[in-house]
């Protein structure tokens, strides 16, 4: 049982990641390579305005989730834009070499130096399980804010235009929508997301600039998961990755979860890319 | 910007980097004018990657070595020539491609005489094979791994005590402190010293009789250990060894606190000796750890008179206060072994009395000293030439003293220890 | 009548041979090591440009054929004492095979999918290699040191890698340009340009994508035989490693893809680049953020790489610039 809760905290957790990664690929048909690096940032947002400033940490990381909203936005207008309706090859690479430009500079910036964020919030036991009250609060803010967007997006009418231009971009633009504004602020709603789950994670787990990557590879299994474009698929997608890693140590050794956890994306892409609760293909 | 002028900017961009290839590379700090020979010592640092902290400090001891040869007037030959030396550094990126690379670079295009290996036993695995292709002596420090050694090469020495040696005192520790105890669990990084380390450590505990109810790995850069606590848990037991590098070993420590997994024993590799291992707070209290150099170790010319050595470099006390007073801080075992490499090659060179790679290696195969960091000895069979065989660990744990400041005290093996071990933990 | 071979085929082989036998007239060991890891960029490149600049098919994990071949290479060396001209084949054979099963499982994928495909594939065998014990598990496999006798010593084995290495690429950039040149290719390109289309045309696109594949795999596997014998130990991280195909990709792109010249120039340049930054005490600090700023201006500015840029500008040269 202890397991099973373990993994699922985390895995909300991970499913927040990975919703900004299929908000963007969902809307503009961008994978976001620099995702991980986000992730990182979000971290290191976090643990400086608590260690410099004494910020909450709490609060520090929704700072951390508004300095990625701008960060995306800027990323969007100099390295995605013009290359926006080209080529699959292009966008990938545009946002693998911002991540490489962001990587260095945070190599340069911070070191790779392993860092620590103390939040100790002790631990609650229930029955049989114990769990760490940063995970479940990591956890509990991680549905919230998937709540949150779901309302932006469906109650909204920024949200709404976000929709309609994932649509049907042209439609959208005959109607009045103002599409760059849109895509640019969609870029940055996912960077914002990836730099909120940054900042989560940080309060339980030590970090460092190249910590996000595992992040961006589980975010590309979970987004194939739970359907592009799918952000409450993202969060489902989460759970059951997190799960996983819970689960299968009861049986095998550890080291064995990657393999599985890669067959299993291997095999959805083959059998249904659309992700099992669907999505855009 | 249009595409027309981008392109002789990139152009430009790429031509001044280019001709940044004529740049030389990384010296040490200005070195005392001798008149006489320059060698040069090649070896890479980790100055960005995972591997950073160790490697820097590595290199700081072996810095200070260089530069006390030098300030003493380097080491005079038979033949009278004086011989200093230079130190021709890379930055590896802690990254093993990037070792080949590089190491066969010093060998060849700059000339290095003799060569020090990168920190870590995976990065040094690689760089050993460069030094024997090209027929360069190497020191190893930093890596502990016996595979090394066990490739057939003939030129490379080991300063570490090796990996199968690395842990073992745990369990004799643990046999010694409290013989009812029978189950042990070991958790490991899946990388080449710790699962070197770890294999020696399971196959030691089941000879000695103990039960290993769980033995598995987990990949480098892991920091959720809360599958392998849950799992480790379910067989109950005693005593836990294992861990990996400092970053992880910190990590599983302070989540074992978290959750706090009723053991009685926990020992750690690399970790617990870091002073910064403190900053886990309580979650340290206890924690046992293998060390291959203590600033308390008291080796000196009184100790190798009783054993019947010859005792060669400065005492434990004066290379912790000149580290001190050069670089700011007490220096860890990773500088120890860092300056400890020099001191092999500079006796190796000094027994010889020359440069000749042949004689060096002769020195090298029959040296048996005692300094400051111990005895060192290298293994002249072939099927481990220059594993080092003469140098054992200390053990360390962290404990609170009265006023409850957390400190690390060495508890084994006996003739070292310092204080009674705490003993069982939860 | 089909040409003998283009001057400008001629001119890419003349001037490859030619440099890389400067390290061997000169017995200069330091710039063997540097040209071998341009000529091993160089074959991989170009290996990738058949399935990534003719067919369209982004493969971000190219990689994983070069590791699979080192290790098949290694292993029969170690466990059976292999020699390399053993080794070499099977590791081709290894790497074709596993391009053609890949190819009936993920090549019917489109674009993002298909590249996401292909990570996924790297990452497995990663994990898969980290957890198989007859193939070293996480510590991989070492050779022993008296492996290199067989050679003739260290020295002439190392020397014999470096001329395998010049005969891999020599042979990669002739079946990159027969492969351009064919009615094969000519479909390759169909497909790249629009799929549906060339189905309609003809193009039997299931065994035309397939046998791209296989075609990229073959010599990214026999190189990885040759870069790991000289290493002489190979593991999981270092064999499966992504960011190793991404820069690949960048070669083939700084370059221009969908041509024989461009992994070649993209090929060079990058890995010239890339040691220059390493071991200029200024730039290696910045080594990643000088790689992505190039990188970004080449993707925003001129996508079609230095050929294609260099074939809009002298349009006279356009038969040599191939």
């Amino acid at each position: 049982m202890q397991y099973v809760v373990d993994g699922l905290l985390i895995g909300c957790v991970y499913g927040l990641a990975a919703m900004g990664m299929t908000l963007i690929w969902g809307v503009m048909d961008v994978i976001n390579m620099a995702h991980g690096v986000l992730i990182a940032l979000g971290s290191f947002g976090m643990y400086l305005l608590f260690t410099n400033l004494g910020i909450n940490p709490y609060l520090g990381v929704v700072l951390a989730g508004a300095g990625g909203l701008l960060l995306g936005i800027g990323i969007y207008r100099v390295a995605i834009r013009r290359v926006l309706d080209t080529s699959h090859l292009s966008t990938l690479l545009a946002t693998f070499a911002v991540n490489m430009i962001l990587v260095g500079l945070g190599t340069a910036a911070f070191s790779t130096n392993p860092r620590a964020v103390d939040v100790n919030l002790g631990s609650l036991t229930i029955g049989s399980v114990t769990v760490q009250t940063t995970r479940l609060v990591a956890a509990l803010a991680s549905i919230l804010i998937a709540g949150a967007l779901y309302l932006f997006l469906n109650r909204t009418s920024p949200g709404k235009f976000i929709r309609a231009i994932t649509n049907n971009r042209n439609a959208a633009e005959i109607v009045g929508i103002h599409s760059q504004r849109m895509l640019a602020l969609s870029f940055g709603l996912g960077c914002m997301l990836a730099t909120l789950a940054g900042g989560l994670i940080a309060t339980f787990f030590p970090f460092s600039i190249l910590s996000g990557d595992t992040y961006q590879v589980k975010s590309f299994i979970i987004v194939v998961l739970g359907g592009l474009g799918n952000p409450l698929g993202a969060l489902v997608g989460g759970l059951i990755l997190g799960l996983l890693e819970g689960i299968v140590p009861a049986f095998l050794p550890i080291s064995w979860v990657p393999v599985i956890e890669f067959v299993l994306f291997i095999l959805i892409l083959i059998v249904k890319p659309t992700g099992l609760f669907g999505g855009k293909e | 910007m249009k595409s027309k002028s981008v392109a002789p900017i990139l152009l430009a961009l790429i031509t001044s980097l280019l001709l940044n290839a004529c740049a030389a590379p990384d010296t040490a700090q200005p070195t005392a004018e001798v008149d006489g020979v320059r060698v040069t010592i090649g070896f890479t640092v980790s100055k960005t990657g995972s591997l950073n902290v160790e490697s820097t400090r590595q290199t700081n001891g072996l810095n200070l070595w260089m530069k006390q040869v030098n300030d003493a007037g380097g080491i005079k030959l038979k033949d009278g020539t004086v011989v200093s030396f230079d130190a021709k550094y890379y930055d590896d990126q802690s990254s093993k491609g990037s070792v080949q690379q590089l190491y066969t670079r010093l060998a060849t295009k700059d000339n290095a005489t003799f060569l020090i290996s990168p920190y870590s036993s995976g990065l040094t695995d690689a760089a050993a094979v460069i030094a024997e292709q090209y027929g360069k002596i190497m020191i190893t420090t930093g890596a502990a791994s016996d595979s090394t050694y066990k490739r057939g090469f003939t030129l490379v020495y080991q300063a570490y005590t090796p990996a199968s040696r690395y842990l073992t005192g745990a369990v004799d520790l643990l046999k010694d402190t409290d013989p009812s105890a029978k189950k042990i669990a070991i958790l490991h990084e899946n990388d080449k010293f710790s699962t070197d380390v770890c294999n020696a450590v399971r196959d030691y505990a089941v000879d000695q009789g103990y039960e290993v109810v769980f033995f598995e790995g987990y990949d480098t850069g892991t920091t959720d250990f809360a599958p392998f606590i849950n799992k480790m848990e379910s067989t109950a037991p005693d005593a836990i060894l294992g861990g990996g590098h400092f970053q992880d070993g910190s990590t599983f420590a302070k989540q074992l606190y978290e959750k706090q997994l009723p053991v009685k024993l926990v020992a750690l590799l690399v970790a617990p000796p870091e002073s910064t291992f403190a900053e886990i707070g309580d979650a340290a209290i206890g924690i046992i750890g293998p060390s291959q150099w203590e600033t308390q170790e008291s080796y000196s010319a009184e100790t190798a008179q009783k054993v019947n050595l010859p005792f060669y470099g400065p005492s434990s006390a004066e290379f912790t206060s000149s580290y001190k007073a050069t670089y700011g801080e007490d220096p860890s075992y990773h500088a120890a072994g860092g300056y400890a490499a020099g001191l092999i090659l500079q006796n190796a060179i000094e027994t010889a009395g020359s440069l000749d790679p042949g004689r060096v290696k002769a020195a090298l195969d029959a040296m048996n000293i005692l300094t400051f960091f111990g005895r060192f000895q290298f293994s002249v069979s072939p099927e481990d030439h220059g594993l080092q065989i003469g140098h054992s660990m200390v053990y360390i744990q962290w404990q609170e003293d009265s006023s409850a400041a957390l400190g690390k005290q060495s508890v084994w093996p006996a003739e070292v220890a310092a204080a009674e071990i705490v003993y069982p933990l939860r | 009548m089909k040409p003998r071979g283009s001057p400008g085929l001629w001119l890419i082989l003349a001037g490859v041979l030619t440099v890389s036998l400067f390290p061997v007239v000169s017995d200069n060991a330091a710039m063997r090591e540097v040209l071998f890891s341009v000529l091993l960029a160089i074959t991989l490149a170009s290996s990738l440009n058949i399935i990534l600049g003719y067919t369209g098919y982004i493969s971000f994990g190219h990689v994983v054929f070069f590791g699979l071949g080192g290790y098949v290479g290694l292993y029969l060396i170690s466990a059976y004492g292999a020699s390399l001209w053993v080794a070499l084949p099977a590791a081709g054979a290894a790497g074709a095979l596993l391009a053609f099963l890949l190819g009936k499982a993920i090549l019917r994928l489109r674009g993002s999918f298909f590249a996401l495909a292909t990570i996924g594939v790297n990452e497995a065998m990663r994990a898969l290699f980290n957890n198989l014990p007859r193939f070293g598990g996480s510590t991989g496999i070492a050779l022993n040191f008296s492996v290199y006798e067989a050679y003739g010593g260290a020295t002439r084995a190392l020397w014999l890698a470096y001329g395998l290495m010049i005969a891999l690429t020599l042979a990669i950039l002739l079946i990159s340009y027969r492969t351009k040149t064919s009615k094969f290719g000519l479909g390759l390109m169909a497909i790249r340009e629009d799929e549906d289309a060339a189905e309609v045309l003809g193009v039997v696109t299931p065994t035309a994508k397939t046998w791209a594949y296989v075609l990229s795999a073959i010599m990214p596997a026999m190189a990885g035989v040759l870069y790991y014998f000289k290493n002489s130990s190979i593991e999981p991280n270092d064999a499966f490693q992504l960011s190793f195909s991404i820069e690949l990709l960048v070669m083939v792109m700084l370059g221009g893809s969908g041509t024989v010249l461009g992994p070649v120039l993209g090929a060079a340049g990058y890995q010239l680049l890339r040691n220059s930054l390493l071991i200029s005490p200024f730039f290696k600090n910045s080594q990643l953020v000088v790689s992505g700023v190039v990188l970004l201006l080449i993707i925003l500015f001129i996508p079609v790489g230095a050929v294609g840029w260099l074939r809009r500008r002298f349009p006279r040269l356009r038969k040599t610039l191939i």
